[in-house]
Order: C-alpha cells, then structure tokens, then sequence
C-alpha cells in the first residue's frame, strides 16, 4: 500500500515538473539515476552481508545481543555503533528492518538509526573545517546523548 | 569494465564467499542467497519511486534564494525556512557542512544553521519514506516526532553553549575559507 502511494507521488511529482519545466525534469531525473547509482555497491554488498548473517546467527542469538533483554549494553553497541560507521541510511535501513524482524529490539534500532544518521565521528575533521573544533564536538555530543535518549523513549512506545 | 569491478569489488567479493559457503555448507548458503534475493526484489521495489523524489526536490527547492531570507532576526520564517532546505535536502549529513558555511557567509544565524543541520540529518523526506517503507510508518513517524524536538533543543543547547567569541570565531572561520560552492 505505502509502496503504491510512493510510485504515485513520484509519478504525480513527475508530470507536474514535466509541464511546467522539460528541462528540470531532466535535471532532476538525471540526479535520481546517480544518487542511486551511488549507493548500489554498497547497497547491494550490505544485502548480501544481510543474507549470510540472517542464514549462520539464529534469532536467538540476534535476540540475546541485540533484543529487549539485552538491555543498556545492546543499547550502547547500537548507538557507538551508529555513531563511528559511515554508511548510507538507504544503505542502514535494510539492515536495521533485517535486524528487527530477526529479533533486534525496536530500542536498540533506534539508537543504531538516529546515531547513524546525526552523530559523524569519521567526518568530523570536515565538520571542524566548517564549525570549528568546539561547536563539532558540542554538536556530536548532544547528537550521539539525544539518540540514546530518543531510543529510550521508543523503547518504551513499542515495548 | 575495470571502473565496475572496482566499484563493486566488495560485493562481488561477498557474493564469491557466499557461493564458497555453499558450496561447503550447502544449507547456509542455499538460505543465504534466498533471503539476500527476498531482500534486494523487496527494496529495490520501493527504491525507484523515492530516487525520483529526491531528484525532484533537489532541483525544485531553490537554495540559493532561499538562504537570502534567512539572516540574522527573520524570526519564524527564517527557522522554517532552514528546516526546510534541510528536509529538501539529499545526500549525507556531511554533504550539509559547505552549504551551511554558505548560510554562515551570507549572516544567518547560529540557531538556524543547526536547525537546519539538525533538520538534514533527522528529517529528510526522501530518506523518511523508506525509513517508513523498511521499519514501518508508527516507527517513523514517532521516531521524526521525536527528532523535531530534538532538534530544536540541539540548536537551542548550541546557541547557548557557544560564546559571544566562539560565534564570532565561526562566522570567521567561514568568511575566511573564500570558496562558495
């Protein structure tokens, strides 16, 4: 269902550029094509690292280190997790869904996806370029404090 | 031929393994390559539809002109102004860094340019739809709820935390770096 509104969104949002500008559309279609051909190699080695973790680990094994009950110590992995990786988020989210239907808890993703996405500790030599070295390391503070918090809040929504 | 292998030599590498397991462990191989199969039909399904999105609004939302309405005391309309061109926006957190010096270089101020950070590493739609599509709409949009907040008080913490100098400091740092991009 969510799917066929996507396609029709992009459709509607599609015909709507093309009459108003041909030129745009192409412009936009083009950038579509190469932002998506940029993350495939990743996108597509994260799939296969997906498969053959989901066929060796049990859902056990996925639940004890990742689950609900893995508590404050799943949480922390995620998120430092999180936190330190340079990856995609249309590259994270298969893994993060993969992870969740095999028995992750909602808590733990959470911190994994929000960490992922607002702390960047491998790009913060570009960041100090532009916020310098104290603004950086304020932000990235209360980024990675702000995940764990947001995680928590999940947690207890989906519980 | 060469460029492709060198792109996709990690996954290439990763499909090589996959098969060598196979070929020991039949079981976990055979499952493996069914469940990286049932994945990559599944989201290469819902991909093209938000890739034509984030084109759309990457051309469409004019940032440029839109940073000139953002300068020091444009209140309301400036905080929602760089929230926007942050949820418009495509590409990883660090891709926000030279527009936000643009911003810096052209006065706006502090508390919106970490909205506006804020707003492109939480909020973008193009990543929130398939966000919505992998982990489910509840997840999203609680987790979104809870990011808007979030990244208010960020920015708020920010502006605070920094001092008179600190800001004089990165509006410099930004001024002085001389190249718009």
């Amino acid at each position: 269902m969510f799917t066929y509104i996507l396609y029709g969104l992009a459709g509607g949002g599609l015909i709507l550029s093309f009459i108003k500008d041909r030129q745009k559309t192409k412009k936009s279609l083009i950038k579509a094509w190469k932002a998506f051909e940029n993350i495939m190699p990743q996108f597509l080695a994260v799939l296969v690292v997906i498969g053959l973790a989901l066929a060796i680990l049990s859902p056990e094994t996925i639940t004890k280190l990742l689950g609900n009950e893995s508590g404050v110590w799943g949480l922390l992995f995620t998120s430092v997790l999180g936190a330190v990786t340079l990856i995609p988020a249309f590259v994270a989210f298969p893994l993060a869904a993969a992870l969740l239907h095999s028995g992750a808890g909602y808590m733990q993703i959470a911190a994994f996806v929000s960490s992922l996405t607002m702390v960047g500790v491998i790009t913060m030599p570009l960041e100090i370029k532009t916020f310098g070295k104290k603004a950086t390391l304020l932000r990235n503070a209360f980024a990675f404090v702000f995940s764990l918090i947001s995680a928590l809040i999940i947690g207890v929504i989906f519980k | 031929m060469k460029k492709f292998l060198k792109r996709y030599w990690m996954f290439l590498a990763l499909l090589a393994a996959n098969i060598i397991i196979g070929l020991l462990l039949p079981e976990i191989g055979l499952k493996s390559i069914e469940i990286t199969k049932k994945n990559a039909l599944e989201m290469l399904s819902i991909l093209p539809p938000i890739f034509i999105l984030l084109g759309l609004l990457d051309v469409w939302v004019e940032r440029e002109t839109m940073i000139k309405y953002m300068g020091k005391g444009s209140g309301m309309k400036g905080i929602l102004i760089a929230f926007l061109i942050g949820s418009a926006a495509a590409g990883p957190l660090y891709a926000s860094f030279p527009l936000a010096s643009v911003m810096l270089k052209k006065g706006s101020s502090i508390f919106n340019i970490f909205i506006f950070v804020g707003a492109w590493s939480a909020t973008k739609i193009p990543m929130l739809t398939f966000e919505a599509a992998s982990l489910g709409l509840p997840f999203m949009l609680i987790r979104l709820g809870i990011s808007i907040v979030g990244i208010f008080i960020i920015a708020i913490l920010m502006n605070r935390s920094l001092k008179e100098e600190d800001k004089v400091e990165l509006y410099d740092i930004n001024n002085k770096s001389g190249e718009v991009q």
